[in-house]
């Protein structure tokens, strides 16, 4: 029973973490038609500048507040240097040049926070287990980590669905061309949604940071899986993104937790131990192949244009 | 042969080079240059695969490396098993290809666009994943192919040369076969599913259909060049189906020309050899290599032949 509860708060955590960096995705390829394989990247550097900025400052919140920053700024500065010469272009000149920056990303962190990984150390009072019910304790921060990613969602949504400057980005993800005739600075509006999205995955990225170690390469897998949520979601769709993370982030967890005791079951102890690893891994593709297969478009498509 | 174009020169060029490359190589004494082709010609056989359905079909397949994978698993797999005939191995490399690619190919097929990218991406991650839980086969670690496939005697893959022209000729093959393909009323129906499906499938050509039949011969053609690298590097890991490995069989593509014949060559070539010489300059070669794709990306459209042909012209 304890075992069942923690694993679900950890498959909800995860989730969440997804939601992030998948909201991030899913809203620069519903605005600007941008596939960014960039985007882990970015999750990458939130996580390298959190543990610089904590160990500068000697804070962790103060060095998650200033990583929150400097992911905003190099979202921004990465969208006008590069990334805004992109618009309108073919989807796989995008996969080819965010596939550049990659790379770049990789090796700059190497050359500068060279290669072996980084830790980011809690602060005491975020290492105590909490009591959730009764008898059953989580830590802290990863129950910190469900309460700010449910928080960021609900704004996200808030911001979305009731500000004007949602409503501009709504209007910008069904017609272009119409609100730039309104009048609407859509260069800058691209800007701050990609910007918006570089912090949201920054976020992620920093959240993760003490749970994992910090290193080259974290981006990559965390972006497929990114990536397989919103094309389970429905490609643009936030509210799709949402809910495929949190499927996707249990399937994940309680598949690795619970899968090798259920096939030891079926298979002998050696086989299942050897195929519970890889068949956990293959389930969230297995699921995207099922749902592709029945909804070519996802299950929660976005407003076609 | 019409006229003589820039692009038509270069390409003989590369060609001769690559043939006349042994003898370079056993003149100079420079063997390190042999075993660096070799692995080129090799990628060059998977990029003009690739190019096959990516630039003629208009398939943009992210997945490619997982053949690379499943071609040399196939052949690693047998010769850990005591199965080291060649005759054996490599049909069954291909078939087990082809047979990848059926499945995937029939269920991507139904997406398109990005979609399509993202879910034979997610196929080869999965194809990644399963080769990672093969315990028996190495696992993460990946498998040593203590013996190279044995061809009873009629080629031996242990000589560098020989195995370097059977490479050759493999690629030499697979661009030819491309070329009849292209150029046959199969190959005209899919590149004209490319330009506009509902109009082919107005006219009464089952798109679908054609498009998988292409999809199976790609991957086919790159589990040819998967047996072929498992030789080369008498190892076959999981790391040979990571999705960067697909990444770096795309910009090979595109580098070379997507859509052309020799492309694919032209992009492995100067793809490979450029990280070759950068990685010698300096450790963090990616540091230039990364912007340089994005320059690539905004300016050279057409890729390389594209830019032989703009200069043949200009």
């Amino acid at each position: 029973m304890l075992l069942v509860v923690e694993q679900f708060l950890n498959g909800l955590q995860f989730g969440l973490l997804l939601f992030l960096l998948a909201a991030g995705l899913t809203l620069v390829f519903g605005i600007m038609d941008l596939v960014n394989l960039a985007h882990g990247s970015l999750y990458m550097m939130g996580a390298y500048f959190a543990a610089t900025f904590a160990a500068w400052t000697g804070s962790f919140l103060l060095g998650a507040l200033m990583a929150l920053g400097a992911t905003l700024v190099l979202g921004i500065v990465l969208e006008m240097s590069a990334l805004r010469h992109l618009y309108g272009r073919d989807h796989l000149d995008h996969v080819l040049a965010t596939f550049g920056l990659i790379l770049f990303f990789n090796e700059a962190v190497r050359l500068i926070w060279g290669p072996a990984g980084l830790a980011l150390p809690l602060p005491a009072w975020l290492t105590v287990p909490v009591p959730i019910l009764p008898g059953i304790h989580y830590p802290a921060y990863r129950l910190a980590i469900i309460v700010v990613a449910l928080l960021v969602a609900l704004l996200l949504y808030l911001g979305v669905m009731r500000t004007r400057i949602g409503m501009l980005i709504r209007a910008g993800a069904s017609n272009r061309e119409m609100i730039g005739a309104l009048g609407i600075n859509i260069k800058l509006l691209y800007t701050l949604v990609f910007g918006l999205g570089a912090a949201l995955a920054g976020l992620a990225g920093l959240m993760q940071a003490p749970i994992l170690t910090v290193q080259i390469g974290m981006g990559e897998n965390i972006l497929i899986l990114a990536f397989v949520i919103i094309v389970i979601g429905g490609i643009g769709s936030i509210r799709g993104a949402f809910l495929a993370a949190i499927f996707v982030g249990m399937i994940d967890t309680l598949g690795r937790a619970f899968l090798p005791n259920l096939l030891r079951q079926v298979l002998s102890g050696a086989a299942a131990s050897t195929a519970a690893p890889a068949l956990s891994s293959m389930l969230i593709y297995l699921l995207m192949a099922i749902v592709l297969v029945v909804r070519p478009e996802g299950l929660f498509p976005a407003n076609r244009r | 042969m019409k006229s003589f174009t820039v692009s038509k020169a270069v390409t003989a060029l590369m060609l001769a080079g690559l043939v006349l490359l042994p003898l370079y190589s056993q003149v100079s004494g420079n063997i390190f240059i042999l075993t660096l082709f070799t692995r080129i010609v090799i990628l060059a056989l998977a990029a003009a695969s690739l190019n096959l359905i990516m630039g003629f079909g208009g398939m943009m397949s992210f997945g490619h490396a997982a053949y690379l994978g499943i071609g040399g698993y196939a052949v690693g797999m047998l010769a850990q098993e005591g199965v080291g005939s060649g005759w054996i191995q490599f049909p069954v490399a291909l078939a087990a290809s082809a047979t990848y690619a059926l499945v995937i190919g029939a269920l991507s097929l139904r997406t398109r666009g990005v979609y399509f990218i993202m879910i034979t991406l997610a196929f080869a991650q999965m194809a990644y994943y399963v080769a990672s839980g093969l315990a028996r086969y190495g696992g993460d670690d990946g498998l040593t192919v203590y013996k190279r496939s044995d061809f009873s005697g009629l080629i031996n893959l242990g000589n560098r040369t020989q195995f370097y022209y059977l490479c050759l000729a493999c690629l030499l093959g697979v661009i030819f076969l491309i070329w009849r393909i292209v150029n046959s009323r199969f190959g005209l129906v899919v590149q004209g599913l490319r330009s506009n499906e509902q109009r082919m499938q107005a006219i009464g050509f089952p798109a679908k259909r054609y498009q998988l039949v292409c999809f199976v011969i790609s991957g086919t053609m790159c589990g040819l060049a998967g047996a072929l690298l498992a030789n080369n590097t008498d190892f076959v890991s999981p790391a040979v189906m990571y999705w960067t490995r697909s990444g770096d069989l795309m910009v090979m593509v595109i580098l070379g020309g997507m859509g052309t014949l020799f492309g694919p060559i032209m992009g492995a070539v100067v793809f490979l050899l450029l990280e070759e010489f950068l990685s010698q300059i300096t450790e963090y070669w990616a540091l230039i290599m990364g912007p340089l794709l994005l320059l690539i990306v905004l300016f050279g459209r057409g890729g390389i032949m594209g830019m032989l042909g703009r200069a043949g012209r200009g």
